[in-house]
């Protein structure tokens, strides 16, 4: 089975959620601190949300220069998937690995609320098992997660099928609802919403173990 | 502050407390001491007003693993889970400096929640302002939404619930009550005890400035003078409000547990109101020890500081703990990968032994270890021997001339309009909040009770869960603080019911006036025993508990407010319990005792209808308490078997609480965007009227739950049907649907907008 690093920088706070979901779909898990800079033996490693160094300047600004975002890169290079959820997804974009920008929310406040996501691609780790077009609820629950990006980097997420997921409705003010998007290659995914917080129907839904299950390389038929 | 005003009374002291000072030394203080007494003998620290009343709560329990007197109290949840709960008042830096009042409300008591050894779990917010149609109203609920958003949603604890009201008692003196609650595995507790002569006291966090300093005393323990409230002494006394870092709580947090969960730690005390004296002279008390504290080596954020300043200053973020000199190493390794600071401060030490040859556990405060003593004073004096006031009381004299009034004489107007005005949906507020970390909430913030699994990192697993909910009600109170408490109580408990939850502990925040006022420790004594008449009629213990006076301005005294926190336990928890939204078919019933009992049938008096209509006055409703308790238990027993996962007819529930049976069926048809035909009602007065026993359910099988309700002799009543694209209410209420679901989402944003 899959054994999965969760990254834990000092003030991540779903690093929890994120092994207990990917556990419950029968994970190994292990935190990897922030300092560290070795990922061998992983299968696949999670950037969970939270503000990595308190966030006060720019969310995930200083959490690129952590030593471990040295090894995720490597290890994003050598095509072993990545996950970046939410502030874990701030960090990939501050850290070049994956493309564009999120900025504060359009209506400048924090939103912590369900939202209706459309699976857009399935080129990537993440949606590998879904279906396009399939419709998940899935919560949101950040300050700044507005993405946005420039023409030129737009046209290539269209072309390259990289916008992973969309927002039914527009939360944020995200450009042309982007919820999340891979790199070129789709090892390397970030979305602003928490599939770990959609496990479970006693929490209100359940349709993150798609998204999670994906991430695990679990087909669709064993995530029913 | 007067150049000849001697210093005891520039410090808060009064004459006759500086002459028990005096009494305790065999001298006169020296102006350090006199600082140290001045912060712990303050109101706020020393609840020298109100320990003689709250002495009289009842505080015992089988289950009750702490009560009353310490960070928090902790109950057992049971499969091996301690839950420890906390209420506490922000409410003057709040009116200050909203953001960071709020804030670090929120970093306060959750450093008295992990002080215990328990993670922080969940906090809600009882928050109370005045009418928002002036400007200054809607900066300070934006400014303390945001500030509990932007410290609770970093430091990683969700914020489940709490409470919105706006009354204009509240214009110049806003409430910020923040209640937090935490879990461990029973084995970890742990108390702030300092023991073992030779211990380091080490204090964790922060870097010690001059914010904060004199806060309990200047701020919390005094009014607003002028009539225009805080306004006036924005300038004055803004350097006594703290300024918060939720990043480094965070790791102070994460720290603090893994301390304590490696065993490296004797004792740990969280700094609070009164910065480190109150750690060190509180922990040196209990343990009946001696502690030398070198003020030279507390790191400072600036310089010049004097050892009075750095013994008091309120500098958020920071922790005391006691531990072994052989751990020394380990904790500061410890505290290094969490990238959080830790000195050794002070050394324990044995206690003085007196000439009678009992013992005494001094504070001395030294300039370097070993070095120039600066203060030295019996730690207990500080920490327990604050002077007890029984203060005056006096009922107010006006108060006969309020209870003559009767709103029901009010002329009945746009019944519909009325009603619109009181749906308030306050989710402008609860979404700007995280109310899902940690993977617990099965009801979140918006509903009657919130409801969370019991689990989190470190605790044993278990399937039962937790309700919380806090509630309070001024209207009530102003008219009888008594019954208003008592009610406050089972409206709380009715909350949980909502979710299943049995209460199992109640914490209470008493926001009242300036004591020195007769009145308002009338009150306060009334309230004490109204919540001590609820909690014995209920089985419930109060575990714990925070009292904030002076909450004045221009010598106006706020309407009594009583804030509870109730905490209840769900045995088995697989399945969320119904929530708001109805079946169409359905059978609306009225589950409890339909009438008040006594003169009224349906009393207005302290409704949100009455005092819309600006008529305060009145006498509140009779309930029969027997009738309350065993609907609460027949509500709650109903709701626990759905959560269960057991079969029931019953599809939605809620209680009548704020706004009477108008408003709550309203919320029903405006969540489930489906309409109801209610045709057993009596008019006007039963639609708005408010006391507490009562809930709404809709039912797929009215003949099975009424019989149900019968075996436990809960009163029922069929009162109509869920359908249509109309909510209509006898001759009263005749309104389209989307009209009351739009209104009330609507209604707190477009008044928060308003220019």
């Amino acid at each position: 089975m899959a054994r999965i690093g969760v990254v834990v920088f000092p003030g991540s706070n779903c690093e929890y959620d994120a092994a207990n979901a990917v556990s419950a779909l029968g994970a190994d898990t292990a935190f990897v601190w922030h300092s560290e800079s070795d990922l061998s033996g992983f299968d696949g490693i999670i950037l969970p949300g939270g503000f990595a160094h308190g966030d006060y300047l720019r969310p995930g600004a200083l959490a690129r220069f952590s030593p471990v975002m040295t090894a995720v890169q490597r290890f994003a290079e050598s095509g072993g998937p990545v996950l970046g959820i939410c502030n874990g997804f701030q960090v990939l974009t501050e850290a070049g690995l994956l493309p564009g920008a999120l900025q504060k929310n359009r209506g400048l406040t924090f939103l912590c609320q369900p939202s209706t996501l459309i699976v857009t691609s399935t080129r990537s780790v993440l949606t590998r098992s879904a279906t396009v077009g399939q419709r998940l609820a899935v919560p949101i629950n950040h300050f700044s997660g507005s993405y946005t990006c420039d023409d030129t980097i737009y046209d290539e997420l269209v072309a390259n099928d990289q916008i992973v997921v969309r927002y039914d409705e527009n939360p944020n003010g995200s450009r042309d609802n982007i919820a999340g998007v891979s790199n070129a290659a789709g090892n390397v995914v970030g979305l602003m919403p928490h599939p770990e917080r959609a496990m479970s129907t006693l929490l209100g839904s359940a349709d993150g173990r798609v998204l999670l299950g994906s991430f695990l390389g679990l087909g669709a038929e064993s995530l029913a | 502050m007067s150049t000849t005003e001697p210093l005891h009374r520039a410090l808060g002291l009064t004459d006759s407390e500086f002459d028990d000072i005096i009494a305790v030394l065999g001298r006169e203080p020296n102006h350090v001491e006199l600082a140290l007494y001045g912060v712990m003998w303050s109101e706020h620290c020393s609840y020298k007003s109100s320990r003689v009343h709250l002495k009289r709560l009842p505080s015992k329990g089988d289950h009750v693993l702490v009560g009353p007197g310490e960070g928090a109290g902790v109950i057992d949840a049971g499969d091996g889970i301690g839950v420890a709960i906390r209420i506490e008042s922000h409410n003057h830096p709040s009116a200050i400096e909203p953001y960071q009042g709020a804030a670090t409300g929120v970093g306060g008591i959750l450093r008295d929640v992990f002080s215990m050894g328990a993670r922080p779990l969940a906090v809600m917010d009882p928050l109370f302002f005045g009418e928002l149609n002036d400007a200054r109203q809607r900066w300070l609920v934006e400014g303390v939404v945001s500030g509990v958003s932007g410290y609770g949603n970093s430091v990683g604890v969700p914020t489940v619930g709490g409470e919105l009201t706006f009354d204009q008692c509240y214009a110049s003196n806003p409430l910020v009550n923040v209640l937090a609650v935490g879990a461990l595995p029973t084995d970890r507790l742990v108390l702030g005890v300092a023991s073992g002569v030779g211990n380091y006291a080490v204090l964790l966090g922060s870097r010690t400035g001059r914010d904060g300093i004199g806060g309990v005393s200047v701020l919390a323990s005094a009014g607003f003078d002028g009539a225009d409230g805080a306004e006036s002494l924005d300038d004055a006394k803004r350097p006594s409000v703290q300024v918060g870092d939720p990043y480094e709580e965070k790791r102070l947090i994460e720290a603090c547990l893994e301390l304590l969960d490696n065993k490296l730690v004797v004792g740990i005390q969280d700094l609070g109101g009164a910065g480190i004296v109150c750690a060190l002279s509180e922990t040196a008390a209990k343990g009946g020890v001696g502690l030398d504290v070198d003020y030279t080596a507390i790191p400072l954020r600036e310089t010049g500081m004097q050892p009075w300043e750095i013994m008091t200053s309120e500098s958020q973020e920071r922790m005391l703990a006691i531990i072994t000199p052989e751990n020394w190493e380990a904790v500061a390794a410890l505290c290094a990968k969490w990238e959080v600071r830790a000195t050794i401060v002070g050394h324990v030490g044995e206690p003085d032994v007196l000439p009678d040859g009992s013992t005494v556990g001094m504070l001395r405060v030294r300039k370097g270890f070993g070095g120039e003593i600066v203060a030295e004073v019996p730690a207990s004096s500080l920490a327990d021997e604050a002077p007890l006031y029984h203060r005056p009381l006096a009922r107010p004299a006006n108060l006969d001339e309020i209870n003559a009034d009767d709103p029901a004489t009010e002329p009945s107007g746009d019944a519909n309009a009325q009603l619109l005005e009181l749906l308030i949906c306050p989710s402008w507020v609860y979404r700007q909040y995280d109310s899902q970390l940690f993977l617990n909430t099965v009801v979140g913030p918006g509903r009657d009770g919130s409801l969370l699994r019991l689990g989190g990192p470190g605790l044993p697993e278990s399937s039962r869960g937790i309700g919380l909910t806090t509630d309070s009600n001024p209207r009530w109170c102003a008219l009888n603080p008594r019954v208003g408490t008592a009610y406050t109580v089972f409206e709380a408990a009715a909350n949980l019911a909502c979710v299943g939850a049995a209460p199992k502990a109640l914490v209470n925040c008493l926001n009242f006036g300036n004591p020195t006022h007769p009145e308002v420790m009338w009150q306060l004594s009334e309230s004490v025993d109204g919540m001590t008449e609820a909690c014995l009629a209920l089985g419930i213990p109060v575990v714990g508990g925070n009292v904030s006076l002076y909450n004045e301005s221009g010598g106006n005294d706020i309407d009594p407010t009583p804030v509870v926190g109730l905490l209840g336990v769900v045995d088995s928890l697989t399945t969320p319990p119904p929530g708001w939204k109805w079946r169409d078919g359905d059978s609306i019933v009225l589950v409890g005792g339909r009438h008040a009992i006594g003169d009224v049938a349906f009393p207005l008096s302290g409704s949100r209808w009455a005092t819309k209509r600006g008529r305060r006055g009145g006498q509140l409703g009779d309930v029969n308490v027997a009738t309350v308790r065993d609907t609460l238990r027949f509500v709650t027993e109903e709701i626990a078997t759905i959560c269960a996962g057991h079969q029931s007819d019953i599809t939605a529930v809620h209680d009548i609480g704020g706004g009477g049976l108008g408003v709550a069926i309203g919320e029903m048809v405006g969540t489930s965007r489906l309409g109801a035909v209610v045709s057993n009602i009596a008019g006007r007065d039963e639609c708005f009227a408010e006391f507490p026993g009562r809930f709404v359910v809709a039912t797929s099988d009215a003949a099975s739950l009424l019989a149900r309700a019968g075996a436990a002799g809960v009163p029922t009543e069929v009162i109509g049907t869920v359908g249509g694209d109309r909510y209509r209410l006898g001759d009263v209420i005749d309104l389209d649907v989307n009209v009351v679901a739009d209104s009330r989402r609507d209604n707190l944003p477009t008044q928060l907008l308003a220019n």
